[in-house]
């Protein structure tokens, strides 16, 4: 066993090719002793290192108990590089780390160093079996075809056809009612006409003449106060967030609808139409909309298009005016669904 | 700069008259009168006018009405000089995508008096009070939440600030005092847009600077937080270093031992 493997061919020997000379890739070179198999003294020095991993792991996991339970929750303590840190959580961790890096530190060092060092060549076995072992299930294959009588039985086999085409069916009509179909939830908002717009997150009604150019807010319909969390209140807010900008209405180019605007200001979908982030990193100097997910940029002193990124929608725009107080009010819901993409949109 | 071309002695004519009257301001401020006034006072517009002819009229005009390389300045108000001034960003060092901020030409009192002088011209945002600054008993969660639906599309909800488009990017806010981070909030700088008190009230405001310094004050106990800039700088940090250390233990479990 011990010295074979410099007989055997180091490639190339198989399928009636000899090699006539060259150099191998990994020459296996002479045997070359460890320290530890001529010094008896590094042995015992090798066997002391890796009982003193063992100990140093044992220690360790001890410690990790001990300063879970002693080491204060509050304290902080600074780390070069690292920072400042939870004195527990570092001390926990990095003495159970350590415990546990020790074992297999431990184990590879013992095998490494004292455990016998070998080299052994093992031949690749052929992946097809045996032709007796092939033959031996052809026929047992065939034995169990005339036994179980499958060619006689002409009805059970055709029920039996019958049965295994069906059983698939259940899935189809159990997965069709995972959960009610979209219907139109998906092209509607609970924009409508005359719904007061309110500013996010404080629900404020806003007055056309407080926004000034370059102002901008992030809104929501007043009606989204109504609606409970039960009722999906959620989605009806992902749905319907939108943002107001206020233009020098001599910079507006163009926009989805005749009028549109209320005096400069214009109201888009906060939802970007490629994958649907909320979206209000507007930059006021260019009109540019950015999604920061995907950098679909949209200009909204142009109908909202699509001037870069992967979108392939414009910005919906709801259409605003004022109420007789002088709040902003939308026209109208929007005219076409906001957020991503979806099937049956065309 | 086409001025400074065309006519050479009408800048020096202006400098000198800047030079001349910024003297006799420092000599009113020498005597001992010590004029403490927060009102603008007529000799402030007038020192004002001087600093900004000399430092910049060549790009926002003799009378601040705006040129082909500056905008006019004609109803900005007090709070866009004072955050363009303070914070270095003006004068512009270079033309480039943004201004950049860097330590201030000017001192306090020379920023007041151009800042002054520019709210002459027509009326824009003033700059905040110390009453209005005032963080004391500002609802911080109300603040957290106008922060991260107003603010932090361009500033990151870690404050740090992130990349806008076409090159230009929001700056951190870490290092900002609330009267900058005011300033911006009212005058709209660059490509920021504006939330002006009357769509973003002063307590709404109060709210987001107690919210900005609670984020400054932050002790970030987490160890290094590697820019806080999310998946990039952590994903960087556990290809190179984590895979690095696997990488080194696999070595050492396949090497040969002596």
């Amino acid at each position: 066993m011990s010295h074979e493997h410099n007989s055997v061919e180091p490639y190339g020997a198989k399928d009636g090719v000899d090699v006539v000379s060259g150099v191998p890739v990994f020459p296996m070179g002479e045997h070359q002793l460890r320290k530890a198999d001529l010094d008896p003294k590094a042995a015992k020095r090798a066997e002391i290192q890796v009982a003193s991993m063992f100990g140093i792991s044992a220690l360790s996991i001890l410690g990790s108990i001990i300063s879970y339970i002693k080491v204060p929750n509050e304290s902080l303590i600074s780390v070069p590089v690292i920072g400042t840190v939870n004195a527990n959580h570092v001390s926990v961790g990095t003495l159970f780390g350590l415990g546990i890096f020790l074992i297999g530190a431990g184990a590879i060092h013992w095998a490494k160093k004292l455990m016998p060092d070998e080299e052994v060549v093992q031949e690749r076995h052929p992946l097809t079996s045996e032709k007796s072992e092939r033959d031996e299930v052809a026929e047992i294959f065939k034995r169990g075809k005339a036994e179980s009588g499958i060619s006689e039985y002409k009805i059970i086999r055709r029920t039996l056809l019958g049965a295994l085409s069906l059983f698939p069916l259940p899935l189809l009509v159990f997965l069709r009612d995972l959960g009610p179909m979209p219907g139109t939830r998906l092209r509607e908002t609970i924009w409508e006409e005359g719904i007061h717009i309110v500013t996010d997150a404080t629900y404020r009604k806003i007055k056309a003449a407080d926004i000034q150019i370059g102002g901008l807010i992030n809104a929501v319909p007043e009606n989204l106060l109504e609606v409970e969390h039960e009722d999906e209140n959620l989605n009806e807010r992902g749905k319907a967030s939108i943002i107001l900008v206020r233009l020098d209405p001599a910079d507006i180019v163009s926009q989805q609808g005749e009028g549109w605007d209320y005096e400069g200001i214009v109201a888009y979908s906060k939802i970007c139409t490629h994958v649907g982030c909320p979206i209000s990193l507007y930059q006021q100097r260019t009109h540019h909309l950015l999604c920061p997910c995907h950098q679909s940029t949209f200009d909204l002193s142009d109908s909202g298009n699509v001037v870069f990124g992967p979108a392939a929608r414009r910005m919906p725009q709801l259409p605003i005016t004022v109420d007789s107080e002088g709040y902003l009010v939308a026209k109208s819901g929007f005219q076409e669904p906001v957020g991503p993409s979806f099937w049956e949109r065309g | 700069m086409a001025l400074s071309r065309k006519h050479p002695a009408v800048l020096a004519t202006v400098i000198g008259v800047a030079l001349g009257t910024m003297g006799a301001a420092y000599a009113a401020i020498d005597s001992g009168t010590k004029p403490k006034t927060v009102m603008a006072s007529q000799t402030q517009v007038e020192e004002g006018k001087a600093l900004y002819l000399e430092g910049c009229s060549s790009c926002h005009g003799l009378a601040a009405q705006g040129s082909e390389v500056g905008p006019s300045l004609i109803g900005v108000g007090a709070a866009a000089v004072d955050f363009q001034v303070s914070t270095g960003r003006m004068p512009l060092a270079a033309p480039g995508i943004q201004a950049e901020p860097k330590p201030s030409s000017y001192d306090e009192n020379e920023i007041a008096a151009m800042a002054a002088y520019i709210a002459s011209l027509g009326p824009g945002p003033a700059i905040p009070t110390a009453e209005m600054l005032d963080t004391t008993g500002a609802d911080l969660a109300l603040g957290g939440e106008l922060f991260r639906t107003n603010c932090a599309q361009c500033h990151s909800v870690s404050g740090r600030g992130g990349a806008l488009s076409e090159g230009g990017a929001a700056p951190s806010l870490l290092g900002s005092s609330p009267k900058v981070i005011y300033e911006a909030m009212v005058a709209g700088p660059a490509n920021m847009p504006v939330f002006s008190d009357s769509v973003l009230p002063v307590e709404d405001k109060q709210a987001i600077l107690a919210y900005i310094e609670e984020l400054q004050a932050n002790k970030n106990p987490g160890g290094n937080g590697l820019g806080r800039l999310g998946p990039v700088t952590e994903g960087l940090f556990v290809w190179v270093a984590g895979l690095g250390i696997l990488l080194g233990v696999a070595i050492w479990i396949g090497a040969k031992a002596k």
